[in-house]
């Protein structure tokens, strides 16, 4: 056991941290983008606030087009669009445009469905009472829903945390990447074994986490 | 305080049109508490709804307290609809907010100062009689609970109309008492205006003014509730006010006294009640009043008696009788089985 951590301890560490890095800087843009996203569904579609009815089927057959794309083959695909954002398409730089495309409208998604469950009537109560749009948007539909929107982003975490396995193919490192070279390319299962072990740990925690705090936020 | 004039609503669904509202006129006077009641369907809601332009209506117009609310632009439509507090079935509160937090939060996002916030939430959460449950989360609560918090959140806006949308129909009737109170206490003490629609006869009957009759998207009757009451005329109000006040006779009775005679409803109110009709009846004509059935209807601010008379006699003499009761103040309504 000792040996193993004498050997492999500082790579599995430096998968580890490559993993956190390409996940939480993807997260962060991606929740940036997502939401915002989700909340323009939300308003735009058929009886929302600001119904517009062109904008919303466009934005919505993008995020379903983008959906529908497996990541391995976005990866490649917007390869172009990569270099032009982030200035290479190497390297964990590289991976995260790729991982924030695909995970931003998983996102805006997880987000519309949860703040569509919002009770209308609430809406129109405060509308009644003559409080503006973005106010009703913050203060009562982003409030209300809080619960089920972090639940959404637990699972889009962990979604974005096996898309990051894929990062590898881009020279990205990454946990994932460590338990392809070793365990598949190079066959030295106890290390694949080891990086599984943690990427099991380190779900479990997030999901924990998460539900922890949607609990605690649902209040009723 | 509020005029709807010539008002009509079409809702398109698909290539269907509904017509939900047609051509409904209404006033509703400063400080009174005026209902409208109907069936489920009826158009109600969207009645109600078009006096703070949750629904905009495709004809007529709208005017609160003078002013044409159809051509406010949407700052001043925000800020008429501050002065009309609604309350619904369904409560509407956030079920994420404490009781305190639910009054407060719509106080804050109106910019109302703190201090004062922290006042008119504490004031009105005593109105509605809820201050120990300030911390409480809406799904601790129960029905009747709610809708006072509802109310104390309608309240604290200090608005000078109070519009209803079945605030009762989800709750059972003692809780239905006591919310009824409590809309009363707010249009005598808070000096409130009330506008509230209902589909159950009681809700009028216990704290209305005047009341209209709703079908079908057109106001059928309109009048003080106790015209209503006395002297319904369409089929439906009457329909409305039978099920609710009148005797439930087994068919076999009706069939049994209408071969010895006719029956008479008789309604009275107020001075009429102390009129002997039925001793002066039996004096001055050959035929034998017999009460058959009676009851009292409580009015926000009279009753009404109701009694169900057996006239025995010659067909002429009973005639001659029916017609000295109709000449009075007393309501005469014959009763054919
Ligand atoms: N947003 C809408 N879109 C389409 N049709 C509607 C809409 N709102 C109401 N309607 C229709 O308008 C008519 C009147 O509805 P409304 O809700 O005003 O009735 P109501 O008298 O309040 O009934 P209830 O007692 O069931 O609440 C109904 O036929 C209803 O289906
Ligand atoms: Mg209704």
């Amino acid at each position: 056991m000792a040996d193993f951590f004498n050997e492999w301890g500082d790579t599995i560490w430096e998968g580890f941290i490559q993993t956190m890095q390409m996940t939480g800087i993807s997260l962060l843009f991606s929740i940036i983008i997502g939401i915002p996203l989700g909340v323009l569904l939300v308003l735009t579609r058929k009886n929302g606030q600001a119904e517009n009815l062109a904008f919303y089927t466009v934005l919505n057959t993008v995020i379903n087009v983008i959906r529908s794309i497996p990541f391995i083959i976005l990866l490649f695909f917007i390869l172009p669009f990569t270099k032009l954002i982030a200035g290479t398409t190497i390297g964990v730089k590289g991976v995260i445009v790729p991982l924030v495309v695909s995970c931003a409208p998983y996102i805006a998604r997880l987000m519309e469905s949860a703040m569509l469950e919002v009770n209308r009537g609430v809406i129109e109560a405060y509308q009644s009472m003559g409080i503006s749009t973005p106010k009703i948007i913050w203060h009562v539909v982003i409030r209300e829903a809080r619960s089920p929107m972090i639940l959404g982003l637990t699972i889009a975490t962990i979604g974005l945390i096996g898309e990051t396995a894929m990062a590898g193919l881009v020279g990205a490192g990454g946990l994932g990447d460590l338990a392809y070279q070793f365990g598949h390319v190079r066959f030295q299962p106890d290390v694949m074994y080891a990086v599984i072990i943690i990427l099991i740990i380190i779900v479990q925690i997030i999901q924990s986490v998460g539900n922890a705090f949607a609990r605690k936020l649902k209040k009723d | 305080m509020i005029q709807l004039q010539h008002v009509s609503k079409t809702f398109k669904v698909g290539k269907n049109k509904i017509e939900a509202l047609k051509d409904v006129s209404l006033e509703i006077k400063k400080g009174e508490i005026f209902g409208v009641i109907g069936y489920s369907g009826a158009g109600k809601s969207t009645l109600i709804r078009c006096v703070n332009l949750l629904e905009r209506p495709t004809g007529g117009r709208v005017f609160v307290d003078g002013v044409d609310i159809l051509s406010l632009n949407k700052k001043n439509l925000q800020k008429l609809r501050r002065k009309i507090g609604m309350i619904f079935q369904g409560y509407n509160l956030l079920a994420t907010a404490t009781v305190y937090d639910n009054v407060a939060i719509p106080l804050m996002l109106e910019g109302v100062p703190k201090h004062e916030i922290k006042a008119r939430t504490e004031k009105y959460l005593e109105i509605v009689g809820l201050k120990e449950r300030s911390g409480a989360y809406p799904s601790q609560l129960s029905g009747g609970q709610k809708q006072r918090v509802a109310i104390a959140r309608a309240l604290a806006h200090e608005p000078e109309v109070l519009l209803s949308d079945e605030a009762t129909s989800a709750l059972d009737p003692n809780t239905t008492d006591s919310i009824l109170e409590l809309l009363l206490k707010v249009n005598r003490e808070l000096g409130i205006t009330i506008f509230l629609i209902t589909h159950e006869l009681d809700v009028i009957q216990r704290i209305c003014d005047r009341v209209a009759v709703m079908e079908k998207g057109r106001i059928i009757e309109s009048g003080t509730v106790v015209d209503i009451f006395t002297r319904p005329k369409e089929a439906m109000t009457k329909q409305f006010v039978r099920n609710e006040s009148r005797f439930r006779i087994p068919s076999h009775v009706y069939r049994d006294l209408l071969a010895t005679g006719r029956l008479v409803n008789l309604t009275f109110l107020g001075e009429s009640a102390k009129d002997p009709a039925l001793a002066t009846l039996a004096k001055r004509y050959d035929v034998l009043p017999s009460i058959i059935a009676g009851g009292i209807d409580q009015l926000k601010d009279q009753s009404i008696g109701n009694l169900l008379v057996h006239l025995k006699g010659e067909a002429d003499q009973v005639s001659e009788a029916v017609r000295y009761l109709r000449s009075g103040h007393i309501v005469v309504e014959e009763v054919s089985g």
